[in-house]
């Protein structure tokens, strides 16, 4: 990358900069024109300067040749102009001003769009070019950056040049024209008095970049202190697990204090110097005029320069401090930006990167047949240590290699050498005919498979994460409207001018021939097959039960899951279970939901709905104290605070029963023992409000078939359901996004697939209710065909940041699947199943193995007797190969498996 | 029915007679009422016990496995304990046992079981009681058989 800022912004925007320069000459004209006219309108049009009488007329808008006299000896009129009488002249030149404040106000306008569009152009070019780089760095230089850092670089430490780069030449030509010209003027009037200023001004351009050198050094420090801050934070939340299990975090308090305290003493010295340089530059500014007064003025008094020249020369230096302290600014800001550009530019300026050639996605593929043939295998790391020596065997690329060893054995190393991942030091790979080791990117990426032990998953859902090994290019553009396509073709041509990847990142992306499949469906298909080869449908398969659908997007899904509400309760009703679910019903209070699930009769859509938040809910305490609920709900506040505060007090704190049972944490008991002491004596009305808000949110949480207090008679039942209606009423009016009520014929878009089934609550208490239930909706749903339905909801799950919404042996799982759905000619495997139990690993190697048709697989293996299943052996010993063969054959006669074999 | 009833009816189980009504409270709140219906098993021979039953109301047969099939060795009603073997010694359910009518019973949690225990010490005893009783019941019935058996050899 270029290392001078500015010869990096010229070569990529010397055109716009030249534009931006000519549009600025261009406006100049018109601008001192409308410094001169405000004179012209009082001197001429009001005050009448030049006119006679109020009938007199003078010429407007009189043009001559510039430079007519000079050239033909006599001026040459090119317009005769207008004659106007004194008011027209005046409206005239008053429209002239306004003319004049339109055309400057554009001409600003359209310059200042002008230099912040180059600004931004040139900073997403260099963020692209960064972020290039950042994806063609080799592994191993990966390893050493922050996360946190780098993400800082390209997006914080950069910013500032954007701003800079629009004014990168246009300001430097401007200002120092305006000083030039003033300084010219004043040479004029007098040489002496010019250089004068001349000489004060060198020593303003000389000292103070001088003085401004220790600042930027210091700028230089804010920067790389501010990176390593964020770099920590990254680190404090990657941590946090083992921050908190050691109770380290008043250590990281320390320390982030410490690094704080160092920004604030850098800052503060900065701000000092800063000031300083300002007071300096502001004293030399002001001391010319001292001199043209003093000098200048005692000149004048001697006789030896006339005061007019003096005067002018003063009127002269007025419009000098300005454009000099702008330029002496303008030089800081430069300084400051290339020192950003400099530190970030080094960062990323490692020679260790892919050439671009080798992530060409046109490249062309070749299909890895024949035999696998590595010899004298080399890797060693930076420290010069052998991680692999000398390792050679060969395997045809159908068979199966397990690769065994303990943790200095080099097995991982192997795998990563042989994904290409890591370039080796010595020794080749060869694939048939093909050097592994030279294949680019492009063609490894697609032929070859690799899961680590601790394979990442994007936040996105399990099928985009499934998918993800399948997008390379784009490969059929998306549909799309007039709007969108002129949309789109404005951000490609963009792209382009910029040096951006010009791909569309809406196309369909998926080689579904990779995949082995001819369209989205059967891709579907196929990920469902996938996903039950590694042991993962189930799981995925409940996700979908617990997810939610847009009706309105896949609206016969809908249907089909309201077709399954239906088919559930005949099945229930059939098999004589129709009594283990209480289903919603407007018109009854079910004892198996809350009260507050009761009252609201839907799915909050707005976290203010939540079971929780109801008691703070002004519409939902509205309508309760309009049905007159509100002091019956408090007295059976008080009523469970009573039995709590009785069963629950000869147990100690801390007794697992609060959390079980309780609807009140021990921490809580004694200052409910007083409330209930004090509701005793005053009566519940009396309380105060915070004491009723405390009790009124207790049995919002109160299930009556589970907690069985028997809190909810008939007639509170009557009177809750019609507060229920009136809250409908009311949510419908004043916020109908908030609830998703519940309609027994309509598909409810906020709730759980599993809720919209059951469309009910399972009974409490009843033998195997749960199970019995369970079964049920899993047949109703294979009935009609809506299994896989379900599991393709499943996969929209989103796995989280790191995939860490799912347990490691599940993140394992789909990592695995990952590789498998591209159909790689080989899949390597280092370490995959070293989370997972071994009756998950045993059954997932077994499948993956019987199911692998061509597909080769090398596995590194965590234990050695997983071995027993594949085709040919490879014992590792510090990166030698220490023997190699068939399973049973090394067990009965080699040396290093069976001691593996006994340590395992 | 509601806590009050709940602890009405145990109240009247002689195992938990002597206990104080706040803390029957605490265990009938505490403990989860299960309803079965006739032929439901509340556990099965051989499957892992996590939960122990007294049965508040109704009838169930208790099953052991044979070679000819289930056979009826006892009949437990109202106030019965049962289950308790399997989450006090961990061994898999020794016997079925299966609801003849409506039964109501209190499942009582391996966990929930323990800290009573823990916490009572009455109840332990009690609970001791009714173990002894039964190992009573059946050293005399084995006394029985290994008469009748002696009498069967002789004859034969």
């Amino acid at each position: 990358m270029e290392s001078n800022l500015f010869r990096y912004i010229w070569r990529h925007s010397k055109r716009d900069q030249l534009a931006i320069l000519l549009l600025v000459v261009v406006s100049l004209p018109f601008y001192f024109m409308s410094l001169h006219l405000p004179k012209q309108i009082v001197n001429q049009g009001i005050q009448g300067q030049g006119f006679e009488s109020i009938t007199d007329t003078q010429p407007f808008a009189r043009m001559y040749l510039p430079f007519g006299s000079e050239l033909f000896g006599e001026p040459l009129l090119l317009f005769e102009g207008f004659s106007l009488q004194q008011p027209g002249f005046l409206l005239a030149l008053s429209f002239t001003f306004l003319a004049l404040v339109c055309i400057n106000g554009g001409f600003k306008f359209v310059i200042n769009t002008a230099k912040g569009r180059l600004g931004e152009r040139m900073l997403r070019r260099l963020r692209y070019e960064l972020t290039d780089r950042l994806l063609r760095f080799r592994l191993r230089s990966l390893r050493r950056m922050k996360s946190a850092e780098v993400a800082t670089m390209v997006k914080d430490e950069v910013e500032p040049l954007g701003g800079f780069i629009g004014d990168a030449f246009v300001t430097p030509a401007f200002l120092g024209g305006q000083a030039i010209t003033a300084m010219a003027f004043i040479m004029v009037q007098s040489i002496w008095l010019g250089l004068v200023a001349a000489a004060i001004l060198a020593v303003q351009a000389i000292l103070i970049p001088k003085l401004r050198v220790p600042i930027l050094r210091l700028g230089k420090q804010r920067q790389i202190t501010a990176r390593q801050l964020a770099g920590r934070i990254g680190e404090v939340i990657d941590g946090a697990t083992e921050v908190h299990a050691h109770d380290a975090s008043n250590w990281e308090r320390t320390e982030l204090t410490s690094r704080l305290g160092r920004i604030f003493e850098i800052r503060f010295e900065i701000y000092r110097r800063k000031f300083f340089v300002k007071f300096l530059n502001n004293f030399l500014g002001q001391f010319t005029p001292f001199i043209f007064y003093a000098v200048g003025g005692l000149l004048a008094i001697y006789g030896q320069l006339d005061i007019g020249a003096l005067v002018a020369v003063i009127a002269a230096y007025k419009d000098l401090p300005g454009p000099v302290r702008e330029l002496l600014n303008w030089e800081q800001t430069r300084n400051d930006v290339q020192i950003k550009y400099d530190q970030v530019i080094e960062q990323f300026q490692q020679t260790d990167v892919l050439p671009p050639n080798h992530q060409d996605p046109h490249a062309e593929i070749p299909t890895l047949k024949g035999t696998l043939t590595v010899s004298g295998l080399s890797l060693t790391d930076e420290n010069n240590n052998r991680l692999l020596d000398q390792v050679a065997f060969e395997m045809p690329l159908s068979g199966s290699l397990a690769v065994v060893g303990d943790a200095t054995s080099g097995k991982d190393h192997l795998t990563q050498v042989l994904a290409g991942l890591t370039p080796p030091s010595g020794g080749s790979v060869r694939a048939g005919e093909q050097d592994l080791t030279r294949l680019p990117e492009a063609a490894l990426g697609r032929r070859l498979g690799y899961v680590g032990p601790d394979a990442y998953l994007f936040p996105l859902s399990v099928r985009d994460n499934l998918i993800y090994g399948l997008k390379h290019r784009p490969l059929a553009p998306p549909e799309r409207d007039d709007d969108a396509r002129r949309l789109h073709a404005w951000h490609t041509a963009e792209a382009r001018r910029t040096g951006n990847i010009d791909y569309d990142p809406e196309a369909d992306w998926i080689d579904y021939e990779a995949a082995g499949v001819e369209g989205p469906d059967e891709l579907e298909a196929r990920l469902i097959e996938v996903l039950h080869l590694v042991d993962l449908d189930r799981d995925i398969y409940r996700f979908g039960l617990g997810g939610t659908l847009d009706p309105e997007a896949r609206p016969e899904v809908a249907r089909n899951i309201l077709e399954a509400r239906g088919r559930l309760a005949e099945h229930l009703a059939k098999q004589g279970h129709d009594d283990l679910v209480v289903r919603f019903d407007r018109d009854a209070y079910n004892p198996n939901a809350s009260l507050a699930e009761n009252l609201l009769f839907g799915t909050p859509r707005k976290p203010e709905y939540a079971p929780e938040a109801l008691p703070d809910n002004r519409l939902v305490l509205d309508v309760l104290r309009e049905a007159e609920l509100e002091e019956a709900i408090l007295a059976k506040g008080l009523s469970i605070a009573q039995t709590m505060v009785e069963i629950f007090a000869d147990l100690p704190p801390g007794h697992p029963f609060f959390d079980q049972f309780s609807f009140i944490s021990a921490d809580d008991l004694p200052e409910f023992r007083q409330l209930v002491q004090r509701a005793g004596k005053s009566g519940p009305a009396a309380l105060p409000e915070a004491d009723r808000k405390r009790l009124l949110a207790l049995p919002f949480r109160y299930i009556e078939a589970r907690h069985r207090l028997d809190l909810i008679d008939e007639g509170f039942a009557a009177r809750l359901l019609d507060a229920r209606r009136a809250l409908h009423q009311r949510v419908e009016a004043e916020d109908p996004e908030a609830v998703a009520f519940y309609e027994a014929r309509e598909y409810n878009a906020a709730a759980s697939l599993m809720d919209n089934v059951l469309f009910g609550r399972v009974v409490y208490g009843r033998a195997e209710a749960e199970e019995t239930i369970q079964a049920a909706i899993a047949e109703t749903l294979e009935d009609l065909g809506l299994h896989d339905t379900v599991v393709g909801i499943g996969m929209d799950f989103n796995v989280g940041v790191a995939g860490k919404m799912l347990s490691a042996s599940q993140r394992q799982k789909v990592a695995i699947a990952r590789a498998v759905v591209k159909r790689p000619d080989l899949l390597i495997l280092n370490e995959a199943t070293a989370v997972m139990d071994g009756a998950t690993r045993a059954q997932l190697l077994d499948r993956l193995l019987q199911q692998r048709g061509e597909t080769g697989i090398v596995w590194a293996l965590e234990r050695a007797r997983l071995a027993e299943r594949f085709d040919r052996v490879l014992v590792l010993q510090n990166g030698r190969l220490a023997e190699q063969g068939g399973f049973a054959e090394l067990k009965d006669g080699g040396k290093a498996l069976p001691e593996l074999l006994a340590a395992d | 029915m509601g806590l009050e009833q709940e602890v009405e009816v145990l109240r009247r189980i002689p195992l938990f007679a002597n206990i104080e009504p706040a803390r029957l409270k605490l265990m009938a709140f505490a403990s989860q009422r299960m309803t079965f219906k006739p032929n439901q098993a509340l556990c099965r021979e051989g499957e892992a016990g996590d939960a122990a039953y007294i049965i508040v109301e109704g009838t169930a047969d208790i099953l052991k496995d044979t070679e000819d099939g289930p056979v009826k060795v006892a009949q437990v009603g109202r106030n019965a304990i049962i289950g308790e073997i399997a989450i006090l010694i961990d061994v898999p359910r020794t016997a079925s046992v299966v609801a003849t009518e409506e039964l109501t019973a209190l499942k009582i949690t391996k966990d929930l079981f323990y800290r009573l225990i823990a916490d009572f010490p009455e109840m332990g005893v009690e609970i001791m009681r009714v173990l002894a009783r039964r190992l009573e019941e059946t050293t005399a019935k084995l006394g029985e058989v290994e008469d009748r058996l002696r009498r069967a050899e002789r004859g034969g």
